[in-house]
């Protein structure tokens, strides 16, 4: 049953990522990549990772994919196509998503991949414990991240 | 004594290179440098002809060698001098005569742009001169023949600011070049054969070596010969004599008549070893000599510009002189090649004058009754044109007891000797004939333009000291026939083999010497006939269409001109043209162009567009992947 | 328990990797490029979190975690960037001339 998901998800997150990289509307691509990075993090779940799973829709989807569409909206979007034809899609896509997500968090999937789930647990020890430098490391990339962007966003008022 | 020899040279070199180095000098100083490095140069003869002459040194010749110039394999000549009869000869004739001739270039050229220059290439070529004539190896005489070269290269052009004197000077180059390259592939053949380019060795092994009129022998001898003519003006490379005539005017006295067209019979007397061995060669020497001879007189007696006459007339008597070395007589020729330095320089310096005089005119039909208003110029011409003629009057003349010698020796040679001195005889016939309508058209007759006074001392000086000369040379070996003692012959005896053994009889040669004389006479009583009347239908007759061709021919030198034009001048220049690109360049140009393709096509994958990157990094990474994964 | 082999999660992944690949070099819109390489990175990160629970060691979480740190980091200048050239240019097409302000 495991593997029927798996290869369910993979296909639902093939399918959306063609789709975002076809699209003329900078949304519709945003919204279709949503899908998959939704269909990745079952796939995540399934491969035992839930922590990972987790972080991907907390931080990928919901943080990353959101500051695109800001920028977008800032920039304007090209057309706004509100046809009923692009709903077919990502209802689609995301319908399927949706089942295979209440099936796997009921827990009666098993893990089709490894040896087994890694827990959290196991992920923050490791993170902290023999990967710390890097963990200060990436906290000093997002530091930069964050400077740089301010500076770089800023409206050229005291630039002149 | 030894340090007198290797000075003669030394000192005209070192004033070329002061003349050179330091060209804002004061007019006087450079002609004080120049004159007196070459009159130097003649005390140091002098002084090194009266060592000889008083105390001689062993075996007739005395060498010195200076230093070792190659020494590679085998292969070593050296810088080495030698003094013998004949080196002693020639020097004492370019020495003497070329400080005449630099006395009167400094009276000529007063005035002249780049006067410095003159005298340096003058010097130049004086020491060069001395080198070929002193030269104990061959190499050592090759860097004199090909300095004298140079010399007369930059001499002929001296006035560069026309083009003319430029393609003269350049045809004199590539003409004698030809003859170069021939004595150079001779001196290959020799330095081969007999394993060295040391003279006295070459002559002696040459007589063991090679049997006579074996290959390696006349291959020798016929590419010496080469060389010979190149530089002698003979047939077929005399073309470039008459256009010479672009230089001023001592450059032609002294370079053109005197010192360096006498090279090529300098080198065939000293070299007589050789051609000894060669007898075919020898006569084909006579056979140019003899057509040379009879090509110049005829073109001589068409020619309009006087300076022509005399350079047609230079190339007519050096045939004589190849005549004379092809029939054996090695001395005679020699003291021909002495006897025409004398009264042709003497000939060009009193040209000078009246060309001097006469604004640079050198048109004869634009001359005429000079003989009252430039005296000096005209008896001294006459002195000239006397000895040039072979008119014993005074019989102690120059011309006469050479010229006398040559033919008796020509009809006494093995070889078509009656032949051969009929061709001489009708030369003589020429010579005066061309002489006298000279001498008619320039100093006799109606007068033309008036000449300005322009000869100064040091013009007169060399004028006067060369018309005596002249007089008086006869005595050198005047003809045993009339009582005199063959001086100079005897002279050369100890360093170049006697002429033919048998000499006719008293009476056959007392005949054959007035036919001669006679000859020459009738001739200068054609030629004054001819230059007076010509004065008078010139401008007013037109002469018929066939006349005015053959003029037109003799006068261009017998069509060699055209010949050489059609046959080698138009399809190498031809070849030139087409291969402007030069197809030799193409590997060269190839490389390059195919880099610049490469490079071009390179360039175009840096086109700032950062997808084409991208792209550029997934495919380069796919290659690098693939071959990781496939090797 | 090992149903679905290692192999065909890294297949998933190598697709999802070119698909993110042919995104960026096929569109002319910058953000349509940027959008193709956080593409890339998810399905680097899938490659490194399905090695890791081959071994069912946390260190494929671990990668993920940085990799997901990175492509934060990432995203936040780049668009900035975006945003500026934007407001330079007035259009996002990469391969045009670069008109000076």
């Amino acid at each position: 049953m495991a593997g029927i998901l798996f290869y369910l998800s993979a296909a639902v997150a093939v399918a959306a990522t063609i789709m975002v990289i076809i699209q003329r509307n900078a949304v519709h691509a945003l919204l279709y990549l949503i899908v998959s990075l939704l269909a990745l993090a079952i796939i995540f779940w399934l491969l035992g990772a839930p922590f990972v799973a987790a972080l991907e829709v907390v931080v990928y989807a919901g943080a990353i994919i959101v500051l695109f569409v800001f920028v977008v909206m800032m920039i304007g979007p090209d057309t706004v196509a509100r046809a009923p034809r692009a709903w077919i899609g990502p209802v689609i896509l995301g319908t399927v998503l949706a089942m295979e997500l209440a099936y796997v968090l009921t827990g009666s999937a098993g893990h089709p991949v490894g040896e087994g789930a890694v827990q959290p647990r196991e992920v923050g020890l490791s993170l902290f414990g023999p990967y710390a430098v890097a963990a200060e490391l990436a906290a000093f990339l997002l530091l930069a991240g964050v400077v740089g962007a301010y500076h770089l966003g800023r409206r050229e008022g005291r630039e002149r | 004594m030894p340090e007198l020899i290797w000075l003669m040279p030394a000192l005209p070199f070192a004033g070329s290179l002061l003349l050179l180095f330091a060209r804002r000098f004061p007019p006087a100083l450079a002609a004080g440098i120049g004159v007196g490095a070459v009159g130097l140069s003649m005390c140091a003869a002098a002084a090194s002809c009266a060592f000889f002459l008083f105390s001689p040194p062993a075996g007739g010749s005395l060498g010195v060698t200076l230093w070792s110039w190659i020494d590679v394999g085998g292969f070593a000549p050296r810088v080495a001098f030698r003094l013998d009869a004949l080196s002693l000869t020639m020097v004492l004739v370019v020495t003497v005569v070329g400080f005449l001739i630099h006395l009167y270039s400094a009276g000529f050229m007063e005035r002249e742009e780049g006067f410095s220059r003159f005298f340096a290439a003058m010097n130049l070529f004086i020491g060069s001169m001395l080198v070929l004539v002193l030269a104990d190896d061959f190499l050592l005489l090759y860097l004199g023949w090909e300095g004298v070269g140079l010399c007369s290269y930059l001499l002929i052009g001296f006035w560069y600011g026309k083009p003319e004197n430029g393609r003269a000077a350049r045809k004199a180059f590539i003409v004698t070049r030809v003859g170069d390259a021939a004595l150079a592939i001779g001196l290959f053949l020799i330095a081969t054969e007999l394993g060295s380019l040391a003279m006295p060795e070459v002559f002696a092994r040459a007589a063991l070596v090679w049997p006579r009129g074996s290959g390696p022998a006349l291959a020798a001898a016929a590419l010496l010969l080469g060389g010979a003519i190149g530089k002698s003006v003979q047939l077929p490379l005399q073309t470039w004599l008459p256009d010479a005539m672009a230089g001023p005017t001592p450059v032609s006295a002294l370079i053109h008549a005197a010192t360096m067209v006498t090279a090529g019979v300098y080198l065939v007397a000293r070299c007589n070893a050789i051609f000894s061995l060669a007898p075919a060669v020898q006569l084909a020497l006579a056979v140019v000599g003899a057509a040379t001879l009879i090509v110049g007189g005829v073109s001589a007696a068409f020619q309009r510009n006087i300076k022509r006459v005399l350079a047609y007339s230079t190339m007519s008597q050096i045939g004589y002189m190849f005549l004379a070395l092809g029939v054996g007589s090695w001395a005679g020729a020699v003291f021909h090649l002495v006897t025409h330095a004398l009264f042709k320089s003497l000939l060009f310096l009193a040209a000078g004058a009246v060309i001097l005089a006469l604004h640079h005119e050198e048109d004869m039909r634009r001359m005429g009754g000079l003989a009252r208003r430039m005296p000096l110029a005209f008896w001294t011409f006459m002195a000239g044109a006397l000895a040039l003629c072979a008119i014993p009057v005074p019989p102690t003349i120059a011309g006469f007891a050479s010229k006398e010698a040559i033919l008796a020796q020509a009809w006494s040679s093995a070889q078509g000797g009656a032949l051969l001195w009929g061709i001489g005889v009708t030369g003589a016939f020429l010579t005066s004939l061309y002489t006298f309508r000279m001498i008619a058209l320039v100093f006799l007759g109606p007068s033309g333009p008036q000449p300005e006074k322009r000869t100064g001392a040091a013009m007169a000086i060399p004028l006067a000291v060369l018309s005596a000369a002249c007089l008086a040379a006869g005595l050198l070996g005047f003809p045993k026939v009339f009582g005199g003692r063959p001086v100079l012959l005897d002279f050369l005896g100890s360093a170049l083999p006697s002429g033919i053994s048998t000499e006719a009889d008293t009476r056959t040669e007392m005949v054959l010497e007035a036919a001669a004389t006679a000859v020459s006479v009738a001739g200068a009583i054609a030629g004054w006939l001819l230059g007076m009347r010509g004065r008078r239908i010139s401008g007013t007759e037109q002469p018929p269409a066939v006349l005015a061709g053959a003029r037109a021919f003799f006068a261009g030198g017998w069509g060699f001109d055209r010949v050489y034009e059609t046959l080698i001048v138009r399809p190498f220049a031809w070849l030139a043209r087409v291969n402007k690109s030069d197809a030799a360049d193409l590997l060269p140009r190839g490389i390059g162009g195919m880099s610049m393709r490469l490079s071009g096509f390179l360039r175009r994958s840096q086109n700032g567009r950062v997808r084409w990157y991208a792209a550029s990094i997934a495919v380069g990474s796919l290659i690098v992947i693939a071959l990781a994964v496939l090797l | 328990m090992t149903a679905v082999p290692l192999a065909h999660v890294l297949v998933l992944a190598g697709i999802l990797f070119v698909v993110g690949l042919v995104g960026v070099l096929a569109r002319r819109n910058l953000l349509f490029m940027l959008l193709g390489v956080e593409i890339m990175l998810n399905a680097a990160g899938l490659a490194f979190v399905a090695a890791g629970s081959r071994w069912a060691a946390a260190d494929g979480q671990v990668m993920f975690v940085f990799i997901l740190a990175m492509a934060a980091a990432e995203v936040a200048v780049g668009l900035a960037l975006v945003l500026l050239l934007y407001r330079r240019r007035g259009n996002l097409d990469p391969d045009a001339g670069g008109g000076d302000a």
